[in-house]
């Protein structure tokens, strides 16, 4: 993009060269399996397991048997992906209201033992999420929630939230003191200031969490297969999972599922990603 | 910010405050509430109810002699010491390439976070495919180069482990770059200049004055991910299944496994066994992220 306007030296191209070096490689390790799953979806059958790096007869007939669910495995497609959906924004949402309403509480209120109840959530942050799957799995039917699509809602909303807490804590840490004293002092109650005076002025972290939220539960896989089984409950994911049940699995039809149930979390990402880089890069981890 | 201890906010009640304590905390306590109800019903039930089904000394003496067992601890082992560290050296290795002013590498830095901005399922079995010892890309590529045949990746146990580790670390990789880059970028840049009108080099730089500024977070981040990665079931559960022979399970795989069997004192119990590597970690961590 340079060239012509600075002056040519060999140094300049040596550094670029090793440059180079460096992100060739990284380019082809981290499109190569995204690419694969993309030629596939534009592959018919034969072609996609030819081995080619481009089909010899690209064709849209995979999206086309996937829309209108053309195939055994893909028969509740339309149905699955509003459940994603669903679930997803539910988790989402609830996640959201708790965790703002506790952080307010923790951060601005300072009700006695609220650090407590902060390192708890820290706390469940910390217990890979893999390992509280079995007793939550056994809960959920102690519950009679097994195969109610609440069940992985609930479940996501106690994944997320003790972080989303901790993010939102430490965003309302910064705001200062003296404007909730002002409030106070213009005769304003607790829940105007909530309403009127944090909940403004936190917008981009609720943005970030509600985003993370929204995306762990669409992405969540392992809660998902183990709470709901019903093929008109499932969330895709599992779907997906489910295709490897067959020896002769439709590997086209899988991926093309796969990208069209890729898309809405990249789109999201890459559309909030201000936020998501402020608000929980920042936050995740602190020196 | 980070060295504020909370104990000067407690100390906080002044006269005025301490008087029109009453409302707000109330409010406090019906705002902390639904947290508090989500905790009990959904951390606290499930924890002390798996504690319970792990109470049986039976179940460990039946954990101690099945092999799966034994293999899944090492496997976990193997997942955390080489393959974390490994990922943490490249992304430290990478942040220091991803910093550099160019154009296109800041495109390639937007191309770099799709592993973790796209869902892991449908990218796992892409991948599984790809390995496909007959009809996938990978061995057709080494048949069309060399004519020989190549590995039957997954059906080896320390090749699958060794691609459920890769699969692992292109997934989050970004995610640490990403976040050692900041650091990198948080450092003053002054600090090069000089050292670049002292004529310092590339090593020297890196070992005086990046290394001493990122040292801290480069430890937590690698903290952090060991915890992480001990739940990370789809690596394993969705490239290889635990298979062949249930040779690559790991900690977070074996739970669905005895679950699967019907053997839930047995699912507990592994996870009780991983809790003495786990809760020092935690312990380390919250002292770090609570102040």
């Amino acid at each position: 993009m340079k060239l012509g306007t600075t002056e040519f030296s060999w140094r300049d191209v040596g550094t670029e060269a090793r440059l180079l070096l460096i992100g060739i490689p990284v380019f082809i390790w981290t499109m190569l399996p995204i690419y694969h799953m993309f030629l596939f979806a534009i592959s018919p059958k034969e072609d996609a397991f030819s081995g080619k790096f481009w089909p010899d007869h690209p064709t849209l007939h995979n999206f086309h048997i996937v829309f209108y669910q053309q195939h055994y495995f893909l028969r509740d497609f339309w149905i699955q992906f509003w459940n994603s959906t669903v679930i997803a924004v539910a988790a989402g949402a609830l996640t959201l209201l708790i965790a703002t309403s506790a952080a307010f509480a923790i951060s601005r209120l300072k009700i006695p033992g609220s650090r407590w109840v902060m390192n708890l959530a820290l706390f469940t942050y910390f217990i890979p999420a893999a390992f509280l799957a079995v007793p939550m799995y056994r809960t959920m039917g102690n519950y009679g929630l097994l195969n109610n699509q609440w069940s992985l809602i609930l479940a996501m909303v106690t994944i997320a939230s003790p972080y989303a807490i901790w993010v939102l804590k430490q965003a309302s840490d910064k705001l200062p003191v003296e404007l909730d004293e002002a409030a106070v002092m213009d005769g304003a109650t607790t829940l105007q200031i909530f309403r009127l005076v944090y909940l403004p002025l936190m917008m981009p972290s609720l943005v970030a969490i509600g985003t993370y939220a929204l995306l762990l539960a669409w992405n969540e896989y392992l809660y998902a297969f183990l709470l709901l089984s019903k093929d008109t409950d499932i969330t895709l994911p599992v779907a997906l999972g489910n295709f490897l049940a067959a020896d002769d699995s439709p590997w086209e039809l899988l991926m093309t599922t796969g990208f069209i149930y890729a898309l809405p979390p990249a789109a999201i990402y890459y559309a909030f990603r201000r936020y998501m880089v402020g608000g929980l890069i920042a936050g995740a981890v602190k020196s | 910010m980070a060295t504020m201890t909370l104990t000067p906010d407690e100390a906080a009640p002044r006269g005025p405050l301490s008087a029109r304590l009453t409302t707000p905390q109330i409010w406090g306590i019906v705002m902390l509430a639904p947290y508090m109800l989500v905790f009990a019903a959904f951390v606290v039930y499930p924890v002390g109810y798996g504690l319970w089904l792990a109470r049986h000394p039976s179940s460990y003496v039946a954990l101690y002699n099945d092999p799966v067992f034994a293999r899944a601890a090492v496997n976990t082992l193997i997942f955390l010491v080489i393959g974390i560290n490994f990922k943490m050296v490249v992304a430290l290795f990478l942040s220091g390439f991803f910093v550099q002013a160019r154009s296109w590498i800041r495109w390639l830095s937007v191309l770099f976070i799709l592993p973790w901005a796209v869902p892991s399922i449908p990218t796992i079995l892409s991948v599984r495919f790809m390995l496909n010892p007959e009809w996938g890309m990978v061995n057709q590529l080494i048949f069309k180069f060399t004519g020989d045949d190549g590995p039957n990746w997954l059906n080896d146990p320390t090749i699958a482990l060794t691609m459920a580790i890769a699969v692992h670390i292109w997934k989050s990789l970004p995610f640490w770059t990403m976040i050692l880059m900041t650091g990198r970028l948080a450092i003053a840049q002054d600090l090069f200049e000089a050292a670049d009108v002292d004529g310092a080099s590339w090593w020297q730089k890196f070992r005086f004055i990046t290394w001493p500024s990122l040292r801290t977070l480069y430890l937590t981040c690698t903290l952090l991910s060991m915890i992480w990665t001990l739940g990370d079931f789809n690596s394993v559960y969705l490239l290889t299944g635990g298979g062949p022979a249930d040779l690559t399970h790991v900690l977070s795989t074996l739970g669905i496994r005895y679950l699967r069997l019907d053997q839930l004192d047995m699912s507990m119990a592994a996870i009780v066994c991983a809790l003495p590597l786990v809760l020092p970690l935690v312990y380390f961590m919250m002292k770090r992220l609570s102040r």
